[in-house]
């Protein structure tokens, strides 16, 4: 029953997300550009069947990542690319910018998510990793991690702060400290093994590289000081990929 | 006294100063162009108005179909996804589905035997995926309907909970989406879960086929 409950959450997501996805303000702009190409989908392959010229005014409906539908004067409906919406007015003359990624973007963003995979100690990792960019060279960032290896599997939750050396640099190396809980569940066949829940701490380096104004991919070695209840401490080694969306 | 003396030497220290920075700032001014500049132009920035419009990025929704479990037949499946369009190209997009897998002929055939236990046989998978809409299009639907569609490839990382133990999974996948309206979107999706299993003795990769039909809203 507990399995079934993400689930649920998820389809009550949909649903709500359907009900919600029919309202929309619309907002009136003057075109600044020489003219608007209306495409009849959201897509740089779609194609254009409607031009609107400087001067006239459109209302912009809805957005999809860089595509912004839009009626025109007539009633014509389509999808215009955030590019040529840059230069734009509102009907009393105040300038109106669709804003979109910028070369800027890649110091200037303020949050980053990403999805990682690699090995921890030989099992294997899969990761939600989230920052927040306090500063261009300083994160704060935290992640969640399923390990699922042959004779055990767990969980590792941390939190931890990064430094970025160059983040205006295209390939940049980062060093990051963080501590967590790492929870390891021995599979079943395994004689007299117990769960078990240890904090950890870790140091770690990596190097991130930008693919586009929102896209990073990181590479990342961490080494974790496991702090077990038995006489010694632990060390295991983490080397994760990641891909990593900021805004 | 004293306090006014040093007002009206610093005054007149300030002014003196002032005067000839005046006096030095007229001469470059009068040396750049013969008239100077008698008005300030007062310039002030205008702001940049962001409209408001309604982003929709994210694709979420529920699928029902059909998944092979190796050696355990095939089994309905339900589940549900949440999608973030980062472009018109790339998206990230998390599943989760459920099934109950069914007997293997072993099984069957042995007359009493079982390998797992009922809850053992309840199959549940979550990955997390990023996706290529590799071929966008436009379908028609008789002379008057046109609709944004595309074929997609997905490639993604999860863990599959099956036989009381949890499996690293790597999740394939290839599916065709077609958006009725603005924000609704029917999809058809092909994927394949693939694991090491060893539940019936030796280790092997298991390849566990998918097929679902969804619905989904974008907001």
């Amino acid at each position: 029953m507990i399995r079934r409950l993400p689930i649920a959450v998820l389809l009550t997501a949909a649903l709500l997300a359907a009900t919600a996805a029919g309202a929309a303000s619309p907002a009136r702009v003057v075109v600044q550009d020489p003219y608007l190409e209306f495409r009849s989908g959201p897509g740089r392959g779609y194609p254009v069947f409607h031009v609107v010229d400087r001067g006239q005014s459109v209302e912009l409906m809805r957005r999809r990542t860089d595509w912004i539908k839009v009626r025109g004067d007539g009633g014509e409906e389509g999808w215009v690319n955030r590019s040529q919406l840059e230069r734009t007015l509102t009907p009393e003359g105040e300038l109106v910018a669709v804003p979109g990624p910028a070369p800027e973007s890649r110091t200037a963003h303020r949050w980053e998510a990403g999805l990682a995979t690699g090995d921890l100690d030989g099992a294997n990792v899969v990761a939600a990793q989230a920052a927040w960019a306090m500063t261009p060279t300083l994160l704060a960032r935290g992640d969640v991690s399923q390990l699922l290896g042959d004779y055990s599997d767990g969980w590792l939750v941390t939190a931890g702060i990064a430094h970025v050396f160059m983040p205006q640099w295209r390939v940049s190396p980062f060093i990051g400290i963080g501590g967590g809980v790492l929870r390891i569940e021995p599979k079943a066949t395994l004689v007299k093994a117990e769960d078990r829940t240890d904090e950890t701490a870790y140091a770690g380096a990596g190097l991130r590289g930008y693919l586009t104004n929102r896209f990073l991919l990181q590479a990342e070695y961490r080494s974790y000081v496991v702090f077990t209840e038995r006489d010694d401490n632990e060390e295991i080694d983490e080397w994760t990929v990641a891909f990593t969306y900021f805004f | 006294m004293d306090r006014r003396l040093h007002v009206l030497l610093l005054t007149g220290v300030a002014l003196a100063g002032d005067a000839a920075a005046a006096a030095a700032a007229q001469e470059a001014a009068a040396a750049a162009t013969e008239t100077p500049q008698v008005v300030e132009p007062q310039v002030k920035r205008r702001e940049i108005e962001r409209p408001a419009i309604d982003t929709e990025n994210f694709e979420a929704g529920a699928f029902l179909g059909t998944l092979s479990i190796e050696d355990f037949g095939a089994s309905f499946v339900y589940g549900a996804t949440i999608a973030y369009h980062f472009t018109e190209d790339l998206f990230a997009e998390a599943t989760i589905g459920t099934a109950k897998a069914g007997r293997t002929s072993y099984e069957d055939l042995s007359g009493s035997v079982d390998l797992l236990t009922d809850d053992g046989r309840q199959f549940t998978h979550y990955d997390l995926s990023l996706g290529w809409n590799a071929l966008p299009g436009e379908a028609f639907f008789g002379g008057k309907r046109a609709m944004p569609s595309a074929l997609y490839f997905t490639l993604g990382a999860g863990s599959t909970r099956f036989a009381d133990d949890d499996f690293f999974t790597v999740a394939l996948g290839a599916g065709y989406r077609l958006l009725v309206n603005d924000w609704l979107a029917v999809r058809l999706d092909a994927r394949d879960l693939i694991f090491d299993s060893d539940l019936l003795g030796d280790s092997k990769v298991t390849q566990n086929l998918q097929f679902t039909f969804g619905l989904t809203a974008f907001f």
